[in-house]
């Protein structure tokens, strides 16, 4: 596998695999509602770059509906609304003369169940530069594409047969491609909204390889119902609950001394 | 008596006593039933009520039966009696004078009897009348017997251990699939006797001088190239679906990824509303409202053209009916076909790949046009296949503003025929039943069958395969 620095795809610094120390993303009193009805409290949570954070939680916690403000998905949602202000760079992406077109740009994202689109393995991970002029010819597009699968791990097995719908892989298969996808289009963070739930552990084991590979490069957030997997792939976590932000810290801290009993009676299985 | 027996209104009569025989048979068996309980003992393995329903099945299958033979072969047999007793004067008869013969009588009869001066003819509808009346008589008595007979035998049945409520279920599936089978038997029908008349015809006229001649008069000479009416219908259905491809499909577009909910339950039901309208109106309307205005742009077009010096004479033919005006009108008409079946597919289309898009940074335009088109493509053209199959079947338009000459030209301001305004035609006035004129209609009506058949199972498929990719 490639693990070479390339300015043309990673994000920015350099892979020295440290995590670095100042906020990527700063989010403050971010709430959401869903037709009125509040979904998400006051969340206020920085997110470090060059490291995995994962949000834990009981289903209908709103890790989901936190993760989706972060590259403002929540706006393809009817009657969904978000307040707060979230950093990124030093602006506020929320605020009104910011393109969520770009931002989703700069924001890839992968989803609970694969959703390759309808189209070839190869045109799947050409979509994104070509809709935002990345590339200038053919050869800068190949470049790309290879450059994609490999850093997703794909590339070995799919090759020989790019000109195949992408819906022709397995499931395992698909989520790389979606995670060789979001890459393509170079951005700086990548949220994951529970990646592996629709996997068996095979297929888990080598995504969550892939987010630690990736980490050395990009900002990941990753929502997980799994606290083996945010253990095993995290450096930060948070826990959610009912909507609010219970907890935040680093990974280890958050499992072996939590400072709340909520966190503590979750990630104990006492409920959740 | 016998001919008195002859004037029985048979339906009202097979109807009362199919009606009194199952309800009769309902209630002895139910209260066959029911004497059991009150008399103590077992319990029932069924309810009394299933007891009634199985002697009332009984009850109605017999005559029900009885009165099937009936309709088929009861003209048939009384009218074979009475040939076998005609006199030795009709034995010069061909066997299709004497077969008309046979009808008129069998006409007569049904009016009552004959009342007037031919001997001849009074005797025989009189007899005919007589062999009439003691089939029904028969066909009543055999019905009576089976039916007393049936309730006899299911009443026996009544015990506590009988099983009359599975029995029941079984009678009424069988009935539904008789209900099934009477849709399939009368498509089968159809079609044969399609293919049966078609046969005729092309027993007469050679099938490639039908299929590729390109004169068509079959209503003073026998000329039976039907060319330009496969042209004049695939012309109109081609300026149809011009109008109706793109209207139906950014309607289509609009509704499902734009509107909001409420627009869509409003906006839709109204555009499927046009399917509703019944089509005489959009012919009228075609003929008095849409017709003359592409008559007058048409003669604005040829003057225009003459000014300029582009022309010494006219382009167009400005005729009165047009293939522009139906077409135009029919593309209306078609247009909820392919909205409405697009609208769902698109909606079909899962979220997830909208979703996807829109986190790649697509734009909605983007999405649509290079995630979700493609994505609803097969179900899109199936939507338009069942439009243009509509759309070369439709008949009331065309006659009203396509016109009856059968001419292959590519302006659409003259007149135009099709298959479907040939076979009303050919039907309507004095037919004999005997002529290829009259034969050719069934020959057409093969064709626009097997050509609408054709695209139907080709937009099924592409559906159904549609909705296994994603469900
Ligand atoms: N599109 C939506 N419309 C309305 N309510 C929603 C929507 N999505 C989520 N919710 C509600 O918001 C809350 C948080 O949901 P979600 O963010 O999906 O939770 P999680 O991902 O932690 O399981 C839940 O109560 C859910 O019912
Ligand atoms: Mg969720």
């Amino acid at each position: 596998m490639d693990t070479t620095y390339d300015p043309a795809l990673a994000g920015e610094g350099a892979d020295d695999g440290q995590p670095l120390l100042y906020p990527r993303i700063d989010c403050r009193d971010v709430s959401v509602f869903y037709s009125g009805k509040q979904a998400v409290f006051d969340v206020s949570l920085p997110v470090f770059d060059r490291s995995v954070t994962a949000l834990i939680g009981p289903s209908g916690c709103g890790k989901s509906t936190f993760l989706r403000c972060l590259n403002r998905m929540n706006d393809t949602i009817d009657g969904a609304k978000v307040t707060g202000e979230i950093f990124m760079d030093g602006e506020n992406i929320n605020s009104s003369h910011i393109d969520p077109v770009l931002l989703r740009s700069r924001v890839g994202m992968v989803f609970q169940k694969p959703n390759p689109f309808p189209k070839s393995i190869y045109d799947n991970i050409a979509y994104g530069p070509r809709i935002h002029g990345l590339v200038d010819d053919r050869q800068e597009l190949d470049a790309i594409v290879e450059k994609s699968l490999r850093r997703a791990g794909l590339w070995e097995e799919v090759k020989d047969r790019l000109g195949q719908p992408g819906t022709s892989l397995s499931g395992g298969q698909q989520q790389r491609l979606c995670i060789a996808r979001a890459i393509a289009v170079r951005p700086e963070v990548i949220l994951m909204d529970e990646p592996c739930s629709s996997l068996d552990p095979i297929a888990t084991a080598r995504i969550e390889e892939l987010i630690d590979e990736l980490r050395k490069r990009y900002c990941i957030v990753i929502v997980t119902h799994s606290m083996q997997q945010a253990a095993r792939v995290s450096q930060r976590t948070a826990f959610f609950h009912l909507g609010h932000l219970v907890e935040m810290g680093d990974t280890d801290q958050i499992f072996t001394s939590p400072r709340e009993r909520r966190t503590e009676d979750y990630i104990t299985g006492r409920f959740g | 008596m016998a001919q008195e027996l002859g004037q029985l209104p048979m339906g009202w009569l097979l109807t009362a006593l199919i009606v009194i025989v199952v309800a009769s048979g309902f209630s002895i068996g139910r209260i066959r039933a029911e004497r059991y309980l009150i008399a103590g003992g077992q319990k029932f393995h069924s309810r009394g009520n299933y007891h009634g329903y199985y002697v009332a099945m009984w009850g109605f299958i017999p005559p029900l039966l009885v009165a099937g033979l009936y309709v088929l072969f009861a003209k048939p047999t009384a009218l074979g009696l009475l040939s076998s007793e005609l006199p030795e004067a009709f034995h010069t008869l061909s066997s299709a004078e004497l077969q008309s013969y046979l009808e008129s009588v069998a006409n007569a009869a049904a009016m009552g009897g004959y009342s007037g001066s031919d001997l001849v003819f009074a005797t025989v509808t009189g007899r005919y009348l007589e062999l009439w009346g003691s089939l029904k008589g028969a066909t009543l008595a055999l019905m009576l017997a089976g039916a007393v007979t049936g309730i006899m035998y299911a009443r026996r049945k009544v015990s506590p251990a009988f099983r009359a409520r599975l029995r029941v279920e079984r009678g009424a599936e069988a009935f539904l699939f008789l209900c099934a089978a009477i849709a399939i038997a009368t498509t089968v029908g159809i079609v044969a006797s399609l293919l049966y008349e078609s046969l005729r015809f092309f027993a007469e006229v050679p099938f490639t001088d039908f299929l590729f001649g390109t004169r068509w008069n079959a209503q003073t000479s026998a000329e039976f190239g039907a060319l330009p009416l496969f042209f004049g219908t695939f012309m109109i259905a081609l300026i149809a679906m011009l109008v109706a491809a793109p209207v139906g499909l950014f309607s289509a577009i609009y509704l499902s990824e734009y509107a909001s909910v409420r627009t869509r339950r409003y906006v839709k039901p109204l555009l499927e509303m046009l399917a509703g309208i019944p089509t005489v109106v959009y012919g009228f309307f075609a003929l008095l409202v849409i017709a003359p205005a592409v008559r007058a742009s048409a003669l604005g077009i040829n003057s225009f053209l003459i000014e300029l010096g582009a022309a010494n004479g006219p382009v167009l033919a400005a005729q009165p009916t047009s293939a522009l005006a139906a077409g135009l009108v029919m593309g209306v008409m078609v247009i909820p076909f392919v909205s409405s079946l697009s609208d769902d597919v698109i909606n079909a289309v899962p979220d997830s790949l909208r979703d996807g898009a829109f986190a790649m940074g697509a734009t909605k335009s983007e999405t649509i046009k290079q995630i979700i088109l493609p994505a609803a493509l097969p179900g899109i053209v199936a939507s338009m296949l069942l439009a243009v199959s509509r759309a070369i079947g439709e008949t009331m338009i065309v006659v009203m503003a396509a016109g009856q000459r059968a001419r292959i030209s590519f302006d659409p301001s003259t007149d135009l025929t099709t298959i479907t305004v040939q076979i009303v035609a050919l039907l309507t006035g004095e037919t004999e039943f005997d002529s290829p004129k009259t034969l050719s209609a069934f020959a057409l009506g093969l064709v626009l069958f097997v050509v609408t058949l054709i695209f139907n199972l080709i937009a099924l498929r592409v559906v159904q395969r549609y909705r296994d990719k994603y469900e």
